[in-house]
């Protein structure tokens, strides 16, 4: 039993809880989107900035691009899971493109994560994650 | 106080369980009676004329009898069986308030209630176009009587002890002064916390409506009580039509059963019904004073025990006698549900949520709470593992 304890609240989690990255607003961004999650009264909301990513240099014929992120944030409150969740997923997302993003599915944010979670704790860790799916098909 | 009655504590060693707001555990005597019931004499009521449906039903009837004395019903026929206290809000929100009241009218309900009695009547304001008042409470939880609100208002639906804050509501006193200045008022309570934890006398109260779980006092899942007083229910419509709810049904027109079976459309939980009538005769075995006494005395040591603790913040009134068995709280800078996972990861079983109170945490300005709370098989020594435990989460969070 205390083996599940010490996995799902292990230091990395932990420390992503107290000090999450990307936490913040973006000034501009291209798209941005909010849920709550109303088990927890979780609610977070993701800012994407998108640009142009070239694929190849001076290619010819004409360069074929895509769209990846430049810049990601978030901001809002939560328990350590989806806090943890959301600052990760946002530091992974960082520079992938969209076509990498829509197909990061939901075992992918679970293995990210790194940690086992019960049923009713899966709505938590995959918050930031149904929020970034949010954003892509949004934009 | 009789944990070695509760089977599930020999079966799970470990277990602290602090969530019987949520359900109570079930004694052998109650499991002993549904499975006598499936193998012994398993048959639908009010229909077979054979031995086992006859004593099948007689079982059922006696449940009523018995659920009957023990809230003190002036007579059987007042008690329906229903699913649970959700299903028999609706019932009294569709077939009593619904037909009788026009739109503009006022009803009035409380901000600590479950959502079984607040989302009802809120969708029913909504439906009808009717003005939708509710009561505030104070710091310490207890609610403040407005004069306007009952004045105006055609029904009071009230809580006898909030799920969250644990507050005992002076319901008899508060039926009184609303009776006082409003003699048509009908007043519903819900009684799913305080029937299983202390001795309710509806006649005394002078309720309209009393709706309660079997779930949470030792009986089976699936079962629970509509008590409303005669004339009231006479006067109601069918809420489910179907088998065993009519007296005669014609191709194009039907007439229906008097109370209580009008309201009791289709098989019923007939193993739920029998497990409620077995669990009312062990609480009165135990007594409901004794109950109530026992509970008092671990939520007073939980309470001395907790405010103890640094960074708590303790909802609800913080008098034992004020409040039944039930303690929310929060710890600065945790969030509850990492309390209660790691709390949960060593088998102490608390809640953590809104506790479907969302009203009720919007007015406290929070967005979920810790919640522990007790049965009769729960003893000082279960308070002692929890705060050991809230420790040990705090120097997980370093919080």
């Amino acid at each position: 039993m205390k083996r599940t304890m010490n996995s799902a609240y292990r230091d990395e989690i932990l420390e992503h809880y107290r000090e999450p990255l990307n936490y913040g607003k973006l000034l501009s961004c291209t798209v941005s989107s909010k849920q709550t999650n109303p088990f927890c009264g979780d609610e977070i909301e993701i800012y994407v900035k998108f640009d142009k990513n070239f694929l190849g240099v001076l290619a010819n014929p004409p360069p074929r691009w895509t769209w990846a992120i430049q810049e990601i944030a978030f901001t809002g409150k939560g328990c350590a899971i989806s806090i943890a969740g959301a600052s990760m997923l946002t530091e992974y997302a960082k520079g992938k493109t969209k076509k990498e993003l829509t197909k990061f599915s939901q075992e992918d944010m679970l293995r990210l994560l790194g940690i086992e979670v019960s049923e009713t704790r899966k709505k938590c860790a995959l918050l930031g994650w149904s929020i970034l799916q949010d954003c892509l098909s949004n934009n | 106080m009789k944990k070695k009655d509760f089977p599930i504590f020999q079966n799970n060693k470990d277990l602290v369980y602090l969530d019987s707001a949520a359900t109570s555990q079930k004694p052998q005597v109650v499991l002993d009676a549904m499975m006598d019931y499936y193998k012994n004499y398993n048959a639908n009521v009010r229909r077979g004329l054979y031995p086992i449906a006859e004593k099948a039903t007689a079982k059922v009837e006696e449940a009523r009898d018995k659920v009957s004395e023990f809230i003190n019903a002036e007579d059987p026929s007042e008690i329906i069986f229903v699913r649970n206290a959700t299903e028999a809000i609706n019932i009294v929100v569709e077939s009593y308030t619904y037909p009788s009241i026009k739109e503009g009218e006022e009803i009035a309900t409380t901000i600590m209630e479950h959502h079984s009695n607040f989302v009802p009547w809120q969708q029913l304001a909504i439906k009808k176009f009717l003005k939708f008042g509710y009561l505030d409470f104070d710091h310490n939880g207890n609610l403040f009587f407005v004069d306007e609100l009952i004045k105006k208002a055609k029904s009071l639906a009230i809580t006898h002890v909030s799920n969250v804050l644990g507050t005992i509501n002076p319901i008899k006193e508060i039926i009184r002064n609303a009776r006082k200045i409003n003699k048509d008022i009908v007043i519903l309570v819900d009684g799913a916390q305080s029937v299983p934890h202390m001795k309710v006398d509806v006649q005394d109260l002078d309720c309209d409506f009393f709706v309660f779980s079997g779930h949470k006092m030792m009986a089976s899942t699936g079962i629970g009580v509509l008590y409303g007083k005669k004339k009231l229910l006479s006067r109601m419509e069918p809420f489910l039509y179907g088998g065993q709810m009519i007296q005669e049904v014609a191709i194009d027109r039907s007439t229906f059963a008097d109370i209580p079976y009008r309201f009791e459309a289709g098989t019923l939980d007939i193993a739920g019904i029998i497990s409620l009538g077995v669990a009312v005769d062990y609480l009165e075995k135990l007594g409901m004073e004794a109950i109530r006494n026992h509970e008092k005395k671990l939520t007073r040591y939980c309470l001395d025990q907790m405010e103890k603790i640094e960074g708590i913040t303790l909802y609800g009134p913080k008098n034992a006698e004020e409040k039944g068995g039930i303690i929310a709280f929060n710890i600065e800078r945790i969030h509850p549900h990492d309390i209660a996972q790691v709390l949960g990861d060593r088998n102490i079983c608390i809640r953590a949520g809104h506790h479907c109170a969302m009203p009720l945490h919007t007015r406290l300005g929070v967005s979920a709470t810790c919640r522990v709370s007790f049965g009769i098989y729960n003893e000082t020594e279960d308070v002692d593992i929890l705060v050991k435990g809230i420790q040990k989460v705090k120097k997980i969070f370093k919080a």
